[in-house]
């Protein structure tokens, strides 16, 4: 203690402002708060700008495309409709996501129930290298793989081998993202499972997934709706189906909802990009829907599993 | 014990071993009234647990050295001692919780009836099975109260007279009359309390031989508490209950027998040790290490 002048000991000095005066900014408070606005102020601008452009995308969408929508659009074939390209698109995705719901909910709970760090963190880095990968290098590597003439397999183009493109697509989004919906159930549970002497898998079964079902879901179907507007693929693998009627047969090309719209966009007759467009605005309602649906059911699985 | 008369006559009707997948009787249970005082005065106490020299390691780290306890059957035996004294490891090390700390190593050999728990033909999910745990904070499943108590014999295949099995884990863990009226609604509404009672129902349902139990009652309040400590009275002798707790009183309300662990600070680092194991009351009244009796008279920890 040196004194009751200076009982925090900072060398005698006298204190940088006066604790008596009125409350107003001192110093260079003043400058702080100017420089802590003008951040606040471009954070804003960036978010808004982000939401901006997807209401002008919409809006342009909407405005574009309102007037090629009729019932016979939605339900018939070319020229009048874009009916086969919708139950192509809705085969070809269906395809993917029984390949990939699997695979990626299988590879999540590897991930997170039996992977060493190491392990974990390998396969995790290999799911986000595959989902940067670029959907036109996969849509080569199949094409060359199974559908060219002088490929492997050869079997020529057909709208399962445009699911199996899209199934890689959709693997690494529900991996990862199931990976995030079973890390937030609680380590309690599985060790309370555990604590009642039941094997492992039979937790994983009956315990783990059902919790995480919700989740499980809802990241499903985002990357349903991502792999569902996929394009490039699809130009190579299943690109000359028939458009002027409704194909089921997976095993023949089948007409696929982001192709059309790029072949409509590309004719000479100014009708076809109408039509490019009110095919743009079914798809795009699809995906804000589907995602829109899919947030809300994820925000109501975390609320079962947290409480 | 102060039971009604009902519930002792519902657990007598309980068969005498479950039908469980590892072979008939190989998890005999105790009979069905038998008390702790049976246990205690009438002939040679068997013991279920013998720790021989048991030092655990998390890494480098030293959690526990050198302990020396035998658990009797029936009984209720408690383990106190101040925090980070090694007394929750001893536990989780008796039914091979800690198998999935990564750094975690063990010398020195349990043997549970005889046998090493860590022996090279053990099965850690048949350890468990034997050896139930329920945990400080109540984890109840994301499920059904029915389901809650009827999942781990569904999943053990103990299907026959599921109904029966879930009502009497209910009765016996004093929560039947409770919940009965809503079994299907979900676990996740019931109070702290009740949760925990029905964590409880949970472990007894597969007729367990053991239960150990992890600060049972620190995250619950005091009704909550003597509701747990009834149910622990009143499960003694049926089953061998090994609890750990911070509470002295609790160990003095409810243990046949208590083991004082406490840090030994001989060494360069402090390590956990069991400091004394005696019967309760004398672990209580006239405990001979200075070190227990500074710990129950209030003195340190």
């Amino acid at each position: 203690m040196s004194g009751s002048s200076d009982p925090a000991g900072f060398g005698g000095k006298p204190q940088a402002y006066d604790p008596a005066a009125p409350l107003t900014p001192t110093g260079n408070l003043r400058r702080r708060q100017i420089f802590s606005k003008v951040t606040e102020y471009m954070a804003t601008i960036a978010a808004l700008g982000a939401i901006a452009v997807l209401v002008i995308v919409v809006f342009a969408v909407v405005r574009h495309g309102a007037d090629a929508i009729s019932w016979d659009f939605i339900i018939k074939g070319a020229p009048e409709g874009v009916a086969p390209a919708l139950v192509g698109s809705a085969i070809i995705v269906a395809i993917a996501t029984l390949i990939a719901t699997p695979l990626g909910v299988l590879i999540a709970l590897y991930l997170n129930q039996y992977a060493g760090r190491r392990a974990a963190g390998f396969v995790s880095l290999t799911m986000d290298v595959m989902n940067g990968l670029p959907a036109i290098i996969i849509g080569i590597f199949i094409f060359t793989f199974m559908v060219k003439k002088q490929g492997t397999l050869a079997i020529g183009q057909a709208g399962w081998i445009g699911g199996v493109a899209l199934s890689i697509i959709m693997v690494p989004l529900i991996a990862r993202g199931t990976q995030g919906v079973l890390r937030l159930i609680p380590k309690s549970q599985s060790e309370a499972a555990d604590a009642l002497g039941v094997a492992r898998w039979r937790t994983v079964l009956s315990v783990i997934l059902p919790s995480a079902l919700g989740g499980i879901l809802t990241v499903t179907i985002l990357s349903i709706a991502r792999a569902a507007g996929e394009t490039a693929p699809l130009l190579l693998l299943t690109s000359n189906g028939d458009i002027s009627r409704v194909v089921l047969n997976p095993l023949e090309a089948l007409a696929s909802g982001p192709v059309r719209i790029y072949t409509l966009s590309e004719e000479a007759n100014p009708e076809g990009f109408t039509e490019a467009w009110g095919l743009s605005l079914l798809f795009i309602s699809f995906i804000l829907f589907a995602s829109m649906g899919a947030r809300a059911l994820l925000a109501r699985s975390k609320r079962k599993t947290s409480s | 014990m102060n039971l009604p008369p009902s519930r002792v006559r519902i657990r007598t009707d309980q068969p005498a071993a479950p039908p469980s997948t590892n072979g008939a009787g190989s998890v005999a249970l105790p009979d069905a009234v038998t008390t702790s005082a049976d246990a205690q005065w009438g002939g040679a106490p068997e013991v279920v647990f013998d720790s021989r020299d048991v030092s655990v390691f998390y890494g480098a780290k030293q959690a526990l050295a050198g302990v020396n306890l035998g658990i009797r059957r029936g009984q209720i035996t408690a383990l106190i001692g101040p925090s980070g004294c090694g007394k929750t490891t001893f536990l989780r090390s008796l039914n091979r919780m800690n198998d999935s700390v990564p750094s975690f190593r063990i010398e020195g050999e349990i043997l549970y009836h005889g046998h090493d728990i860590y022996g090279g033909n053990v099965d850690q999910v048949e350890v468990r099975r034997r050896i139930g745990m329920v945990f400080q904070k109540p984890n109840p499943f994301p499920k059904s109260i029915y389901d809650n108590i009827a999942w781990a014999p569904r999943n053990l295949g103990m299907r026959s007279g599921l109904s029966d099995r879930v009502e009497k884990a209910l009765r016996g863990a004093a929560l039947w009359d409770e919940v009965k009226d809503r079994l299907k609604d979900s676990a996740l509404g019931l109070s702290g309390g009740q949760q925990q009672r029905l964590c409880i129902a949970r472990a007894i349902a597969i007729e367990p031989d053991v239960l150990l139990l992890d600060e049972p009652a620190s995250a619950l309040d005091p009704i909550a508490t003597g509701a747990i400590e009834d149910l622990m009275h009143s499960l003694k002798g049926r089953f061998t209950i090994v609890i750990v707790t911070h509470n002295m009183q609790q160990a003095a309300r409810v243990a046949d027998r208590t083991a004082f662990f406490s840090l030994e600070t001989s060494g360069e680092k402090p390590v956990g040790a069991l400091i004394e194991f005696d019967d309760t009351e004398r672990i209580f009244s006239s405990p001979r290490d200075p070190r227990t009796r500074d710990y129950v008279t209030g003195r340190f920890g």
